[in-house]
């Protein structure tokens, strides 16, 4: 190279040299996040007085608060990954069985089911008087006066969480080139070892993004902790930025306490992602795993099975329950309301809005996160990375209520309030997309960067003939996990204005807050039937399922 | 072709009616989200005062009574809200020193609630009483008294509210307060373990009670009258307790700022009308305003009708309920 660029390239200020390794769109895109983020907290700190402050974050119990917080969380995290890790391994093994693709996509639905009506179900078949006690308590099996605690909040959680962490762990399994497959097979390799020099190196690069996602989820949760939590000792920080923001009307508060939430989120999946770093890539030119190698043993199978079962089973139930009783509800007079429709409908919008502004984000910063990292740029890459998997560490009320008042000023809070919820919806769902697409793209990169050179294809050209086959089974799920998240959620609807907000989960608030349980669950179904529509859809459209 | 014609005709009358309603002057009021639904009380009352006002009736539906209060500090003096309707008396204290509101103006002995009502700022629209409702199938012999729930070590399980989070749950928590006065941190040591769970808001409990979690669950003397009104049940009932019940008044109240005074002034003056006052009983399941004036469905006969009300001043719940939240949470985490 001639010295005299390369002397300049030095001279670069750090900046520069940001935009020229990782490429406009991602710079673009990290600011943007960092603004929106930085910005609403910022006037909501500075809404406030600063003197009663100290002494409000001086309180013990906050930080006891703080501790249940990460206790909870921790051992939420714990049980859905660890219990993640051998049923999406049972899932890659038996590829073929009658129903895997339905199954699969019933793992995609607990996290999109609104809290309220998720909760019902889990209760109508764990609570006390639910339907497993009813028919357990004659056997002498039963956990009446149990439930309500850490139990019913770890029950919920794994509910969630678990087919949430299968789905995002899966595609590890699918990135295992066959000819590492017969490699083991012709060392004679045993299960654990398989296991180690086999499985774990492709499972390293999806389990932090994972993990970090379920716990960002665990610890911001909110309305889940309060009423399975059995009382007040098990309240998480959420519950305080809810009460400040909303009854006590201390936005600083709100602010603080956003801010250490991020800051302990921040560390904690920091810690995680230094300690299972992610390890080179194998190449190789087939993926899955080749049947006829003999490593499938009868116990294996009988193992297989009975996990598929009991996990399908334990997040069926509760959504079978949902089912059941919106069925048994005035299906005919809730589906006839033309309201109902035209709420679908908003949803819908809502959903395509944030959906396309998260996914615009989410690929300027993994493709950015990708060329840094072939730049060696390590460190920087997943720093982009982690800075879009953390949204989900804000809470969307104080987000909100941020975007709220820098606008008010302008007068524009009423106009553009579709605007706003899809904008805080997008930085909700964004983390799953990065995590998804960000391996994704990563091992890509590891595989073909070089033959790239080699044929000087870039940019479009890349994208569409190397990226995109490896990308779209994935991707296909992040975007309908995404898509149906922003259409279940009830986010901040309520904070701009519901009357002229009316979506679905605002609708089956409406309901329920008028005694209308039975028609809630009616609205629950449809919404529940709506997001398994939009996964099927975009699942084979995107992901080129077959089934 | 024809058809070209018919859509134009149809857009320019769309485009006509709606610069109607554009030159019409609107009435903005917050409210908070069961008021707005399609099974509250906004839709009927929407028609009914546009009906008279010639003008247009915005309702804004924001999540509930302590939302509406945030809002209208967050946006202080560049609020829309010509009117605020749905604060209870645990809110008005705090809603007074924002200094955002003015008086209503309206003769108040039309008024006919459980209590005497002379605020100036502040107009209620409807009431009621918190109370404890019970699943009579399962549950025989409800409690008679706060004390006897309280104290009762065997007694039925109940599912509350958050205080935090919640009116009825801040509204209990003054019920208490109420009873048990310096010795409620006691009160709710002994009430602990038959609380089978606080949740965020009122729709998690009573969703709860009716998958029979709990035999008891805090929620208001009319909700058995929905039941029977629509469900056509007689099975859940309100259980009467002889300290008295605390109160819920629901207000409305005028913005200071706001350029639509007079129309205000109307909206407020048509709140207590008996074409508002008929329709909130069935709608918000609530008691009028106007109690003795308005005509109660047949669904609100023999409910339970607490003889003592206990309600603390607005000013007094503004000073103490951080205090007695503090209180409670100390109790309850110990």
């Amino acid at each position: 190279m001639d010295p005299r660029v390369a002397g300049r390239a030095h001279r670069l200020n750090p900046f520069s040299l940001l935009v020229r390794d990782a490429g406009w769109f991602g710079v673009v895109a990290i600011i943007l996040l960092i603004a929106l983020v930085g910005g609403t907290l910022l006037v909501l700190l500075t809404a406030s007085p600063a003197a009663v402050l100290s002494t409000q974050l001086a309180d013990p119990y906050l930080y006891r608060v703080v501790g249940f917080t990460v206790w909870q969380a921790s051992l939420s995290t714990l049980l859905s990954v660890l219990l993640a890790i051998p049923t999406a391994r049972a899932f890659a093994r038996r590829d073929q069985f009658p129903g895997r693709g339905a199954l699969l996509r019933l793992m995609g639905l607990p996290i999109v089911t609104p809290v309220i009506v998720a909760v019902l179900g889990i209760v109508a078949v764990y609570g006390e008087s639910g339907l497993l006690n009813r028919y357990l308590e004659p056997i002498g099996l039963s956990w009446r006066g149990h439930f309500y605690g850490l139990t019913g909040i770890l029950l919920a959680h794994v509910f969630f969480n678990l087919p949430l962490s299968i789905r995002m762990l899966l595609p590890a399994w699918e990135r295992i080139p066959g000819e590492n497959w017969r490699l083991a097979a012709q060392l004679g390799m045993t299960a654990g070892q398989r296991f180690r020099q086999v499985e774990w190196p492709a499972l390293v690069g999806v389990l932090p993004g994972t993990i970090s996602v379920v716990f960002l989820l665990c610890f911001t949760s909110f309305a889940v902790v309060l009423v399975l939590g059995g009382g007040p000792r098990a309240t998480t920080i959420e519950v305080a930025i809810y009460q400040a923001l909303r009854f006590d009307f201390e936005p600083g508060l709100a602010a603080w306490l956003a801010l250490g939430q991020l800051g302990i989120c921040l560390i904690l999946v920091v810690a995680l992602h230094r300690w299972l770093r992610a390890q080179p890539v194998s190449r190789g030119l087939k993926t899955g795993q080749p049947r006829a190698l003999g490593f499938d043993s009868v116990g294996q199978r009988w193992f297989d099975g009975i996990l598929l079962t009991s996990v399908c089973g334990f997040v069926a139930l509760p959504l079978a329950a949902v089912i059941w009783l919106g069925l048994n509800g005035p299906l005919a007079r809730v589906l006839s309301n033309a309201t109902l429709w035209s709420a679908a409908g908003r949803s819908a919008l809502i959903s395509t809005l944030a959906t396309t502004l998260a996914l615009t984000l989410a690929f300027g910063l993994t493709l950015s996160a990708r060329r840094l990292s072939t730049r060696h740029r390590q460190q920087a890459a997943e720093g982009l990375l982690l800075a879009g998997s953390m949204t989900l560490a804000v809470p969307p009320m104080v987000i909100g209520s941020g975007l709220f008042l820098l606008l008010l000023p302008l007068g524009l809070t009423f106009d553009i309030a579709t605007a706003l919820v899809a904008i805080v919806n997008a930085t909700l769902i964004l983390p799953y997309l990065v995590r998804t697409i960000g391996p994704a793209l990563m091992n890509s990169g590891a595989r073909y960067q070089r033959l790239c050179l080699q044929l000087g294809m870039s940019g479009w050209q890349r994208f569409r003939l190397i990226d995109w086959p490896l990308l779209r089974k994935p991707l296909g799920f992040a975007v309908a996990l995404a898509a149906t998240l922003s259409f279940g959620d009830m986010g901040v609807a309520a904070l701009f204005d519901t009357t002229g907000m009316l979506t679905l989960p605002v609708m089956l608030y409406h309901q329920l807050g008028a005694y209308r349980f039975n028609e809630a669950a009616v609205t629950a179904l449809v919404l529940i039937v709506l997001c398994a529509l939009v996964f099927v859809v975009v699942e084979r459209l995107v992901g080129q399922w077959r089934s | 072709m024809k058809l070209i014609y018919h859509l134009l005709a149809a857009t320019g009358i769309a485009l006509a009616s709606a610069s109607a309603l554009a030159d019409k002057p609107a009435l903005t009021v917050y409210t908070y989200d069961s008021f707005v639904s399609d099974w509250g009380p906004g839709p009927i009352i929407t028609k009914a005062f546009q009906a008279t006002c010639g003008c247009q009736l915005k309702l804004v539906g924001l999540e509930d009574g302590a939302a509406l209060l945030s809002r209208l500090k967050m946006e202080g003096k560049r609020s829309r809200a010509d009117v605020i309707l749905g604060l209870d008396t645990s809110l008005t204290g705090e809603a007074t020193a924002t200094g955002l509101l003015a008086p209503h103006g309206v003769e108040l002995s039309q008024l006919d609630l459980a209590i005497d009502w002379s605020d100036k700022v502040f107009l209620p629209y409807d009431y009621g009483h918190f109370a404890f409702v019970y699943d009579s199938d399962r549950l025989t012999a409800p409690p008679t008294s706060l004390r006897a729930l309280v104290n009762d070590a065997g007694g039925p399980k109940i599912i509350i509210q958050d205080p935090r989070t919640s009116t009825p749950g801040l509204g209990f928590l003054l019920w208490m307060r109420q009873v048990f006065g310096n010795d409620t941190s006691e009160a709710w040591k002994k009430l602990a373990p038959r609380i089978l769970t606080v949740t965020k808001g009122w729709s998690e409990a009573y969703g709860l009670f009716l998958e029979e979690e709990a035999l008891m669950v805090l929620s208001y003397t009319t909700s058995p009258a929905y039941h029977r009104h629509v469900d056509k049940t007689e099975r859940y009932r309100a259980a009467a307790f002889s300290e008295g019940h605390y109160a819920q008044i629901e207000v409305a109240a005028k913005v200071a700022h706001s350029p639509n005074q007079a129309l205000a002034d109307q909206f407020l003056a048509f709140m207590l009308s008996p074409e508002f006052q008929n329709i909130i009983p069935t709608t918000n399941w609530m008691y009028p305003a106007t109690r003795s004036h308005t005509a109660l469905p047949a669904a609100f006969n023999g409910l339970v009708s607490p003889k003592t009300t206990l309600l603390f001043d607005a000013s007094v719940v503004a000073r103490q309920r951080k205090i007695w939240i503090r209180e409670w949470l100390d109790a309850l985490t110990d």
